[in-house]
């Protein structure tokens, strides 16, 4: 039986600098078969491990059906994330993975679709807008919305202008401090939606960001009246294994990483936003 | 039917064990404590020997005659036998062109009996193998520790003030998990096996039935360890009223004595949390990842990128409490808690985990 605590050697095939402190690595294991072998489905994460410093989770943002690599977009922010700020085409790390319960694209196809995000740009749900983008016509209407605090730390601006452009697809952005350039709407995110086309009943939302900004987008979803379980969330906690056995992600009985870390609202409504969980 | 061995034949199952091929581990006076060490021989066993236990106290003393087993429990069980406090999971070399190579680091115990193991140790390796052992992604390093052991359980005659496993279910008597459990009664030893291994080192003894008095005096014993037990939880399943119950100010209360130093999650038997870490050569080659126990009692624990879940003591003992009696049960079917009493005994200002869940709980399943 394979050890699930090892890693496998990955090549860093490129590396995108999207700001000064948020790169993007694109991945290959080294060993054919088991880069033949890795499948992922958006919102799942790997750990990397970079040699000598540890290993963090990060979420995977590139498409599932990309046979030639997969990527990372990693905000450098503490000891890990920093070094692997620092590595460069061809060098080598260690990825074990995936991880975790993705987001619910399948029970998404044939509905409404809500992408809302706070903080930076959001890794974890690139993937799902990108994912619906490539296979548009399984989907109905698309909402991407999107808050900052600061109108700079908006990154890919350019992707969000061509999503933009794609039949069927809104993208509003929000800043709490847009400044004279910022094009978009000034304030919290929760203003955008009034202007966000969707039916209720018939729309899964999916929402990444501080737990602060989820729980209010969450009230809001839930006047309009979308049901508990059409609404979907990524937690975040400490994670060390990734496999249920190291104990830091718990929430209640939920282990972030094995149960999530993407979660219906009705599964987490009971501890989200109570101080200490 | 249980077998009976004589006291002055004790050593015979000692042989047997080592004859099927299994270094043995008992009780031995470590630093003023019981803990499990290698033993070979009858006088090994700290014959006489009892103890007082109780909040934040722990003392031994020589006053059970020729008993080998008239203690409860000491400081750890079985957990650092199946789950190491500290070791290397994998070491990754670098090598001059920059490629790294995995290298897993998995144990090979010897085959390992371990004699004397309570009831609620017992019941801790169940609650343990529910989390390291579930598929697909089982824990290889507790795997070949757990396949290592033989264990022979023996029934808790003389529970400590602190314990409280009767309240709980999980003892003073050895209902599974063992391969051959004991009895200990004043001249010998009631057996009985409940694994084919265990059954076969019982015939290799070739003992007699015990008879009508001897069995009639294990159940006494066993019925005493019940009534003895002074301490118990106020239902079996509090995750509801705790979960209801987040902001009752005994929370506050508890917290102001807590010194959130982590001794109950290092002596509970079901605590399970642990850290990553890595261990790089000087040279830079060479690098060990390691895995050893943590506590949620730290502020490392519930730490991501600058934000601290649990930065309030009350925050942390919360978290230890709801999770054992309370959230414990949505992911493993039962409380996490045992009743072994580690976590009183061994707390330094003597907080009673029972005291503080049914205060909490008061009025509930009473």
């Amino acid at each position: 039986m394979s050890n699930p605590y090892l890693p496998l050697e990955a090549e860093v095939v490129e590396r995108i600098e999207e700001t000064p402190t948020i790169f993007t690595l694109r991945l290959r294991f080294t060993d054919p078969q088991a880069h033949e072998a890795y499948s992922f489905d958006p919102g799942q994460f790997n750990m990397l491990y970079l040699h000598g410093v540890g290993e963090v989770p990060i979420s995977i943002v590139s498409d599932p059906q990309d046979e030639h690599m997969y990527a990372h977009t990693i905000r450098a922010v503490g000891r890990v994330t920093r070094g692997l700020a620092k590595v460069k085409v061809g060098d080598r790390i260690g990825v074990r993975g995936p991880y975790g319960r993705g987001w619910p694209l399948a029970e998404a196809e044939g509905r409404d679709v809500i992408v809302a995000t706070g903080g930076l740009g959001c890794a974890p749900v690139v993937s799902v807008i990108n994912y619906v983008m490539k296979r548009r016509e399984r989907f109905r209407r698309m909402s991407i919305l999107q808050g900052v605090k600061h109108a700079a730390d908006l990154i890919w601006q350019e992707r969000y202008r061509e999503w933009a452009a794609k039949p069927n697809t809104q993208v509003l952005l929000a800043a709490d401090q847009g400044g004279q350039q910022w094009p978009f709407q000034q304030g919290n995110i929760t203003v955008l939606f009034e202007k966000a086309e969707f039916d209720p009943q018939n729309t899964i939302a999916m929402l990444c960001g501080p737990e602060g900004m989820m729980r209010a987008v969450i009230g809001l979803l839930l006047s309009k009246g979308m049901p508990e379980c059409a609404i979907w969330l990524s937690m975040e906690r400490n994670m060390q294994c990734g496999l249920g056995h190291c104990g830091h992600c718990q929430v209640g009985g939920n282990f972030v990483c094995k149960d999530g870390p993407v979660f219906c609202y009705a599964e987490v409504k009971e501890l989200l936003g109570v101080p200490g969980f | 039917m249980p077998d009976y061995l004589p006291r002055d034949q004790f050593q015979r199952l000692l042989d047997a064990l080592v004859a099927e091929g299994y270094q043995l581990l008992g009780p031995q006076l470590r630093e003023g404590a019981l803990q499990f060490a290698p033993v070979h021989a009858v006088d090994d066993f700290p014959k006489g020997v009892r103890e007082a236990q109780a909040p934040g106290q722990y003392r031994l003393h020589h006053d059970a005659g020729e008993r080998l087993f008239a203690w409860a429990t000491g400081p750890q069980g079985l957990k650092p036998l199946l789950f190491a406090p500290r070791e290397v999971l994998w070491r990754a070399e670098k090598d001059e062109a920059g490629h790294l190579q995995f290298r897993e680091s998995l144990p090979e115990p010897p085959p390992t009996a371990v004699i004397g193991v309570r009831a609620c140790d017992l019941a801790a390796a169940t609650i343990q193998d529910q989390l390291f052992l579930a598929r697909p992604k089982a824990d290889p390093y507790y795997r070949a520790r757990r396949a290592a052991l033989f264990l022979v359980g023996v029934d808790c005659a003389q529970p400590a003030d602190t314990c409280f496993c009767a309240s709980t279910g999980d003892g003073p008597t050895c209902d599974h998990g063992y391969d051959i459990a004991m009895s200990e009664l004043a001249d010998g030893f009631l057996l009985r096996g409940s694994s084919e291994r265990g059954e076969k080192v019982l015939q290799s003894l070739a003992l007699a039935a015990a008879d009508d008095g001897q069995r009639a005096e294990a159940e006494g014993q066993q019925r005493r360890a019940v009534e003895m037990q002074q301490r118990a939880l106020v239902g079996r399943n509090l995750r509801e009223t705790l979960f209801e119950r987040l902001q009752h100010p005994r929370w506050d209360a508890v917290a102001a004595r807590c010194l959130s130093c982590g001794n109950c999650t290092a002596v509970c038997p079901t605590c399970f949390c642990h850290k990553e870490g890595d261990d790089a050569d000087l040279g830079g080659g060479e690098s060990a990842r390691v895995r050893e126990w943590d506590s949620c009692f730290t502020e490392g624990h519930s730490y991501i990128h600058g934000i601290v879940v649990r930065g309030e003591r009350k925050f942390r003992y919360r978290q230890w409490l709801s999770h054992k009696l309370g959230s414990w049960h949505d992911q493993f079917g039962r409380s996490g808690c045992v009743g072994c009493g580690r976590c009183i005994t061994w707390c330094p200002v003597g907080i009673d985990i029972t005291e503080e869940a049914n205060a909490i709980c008061a009025g509930e399943n009473a």
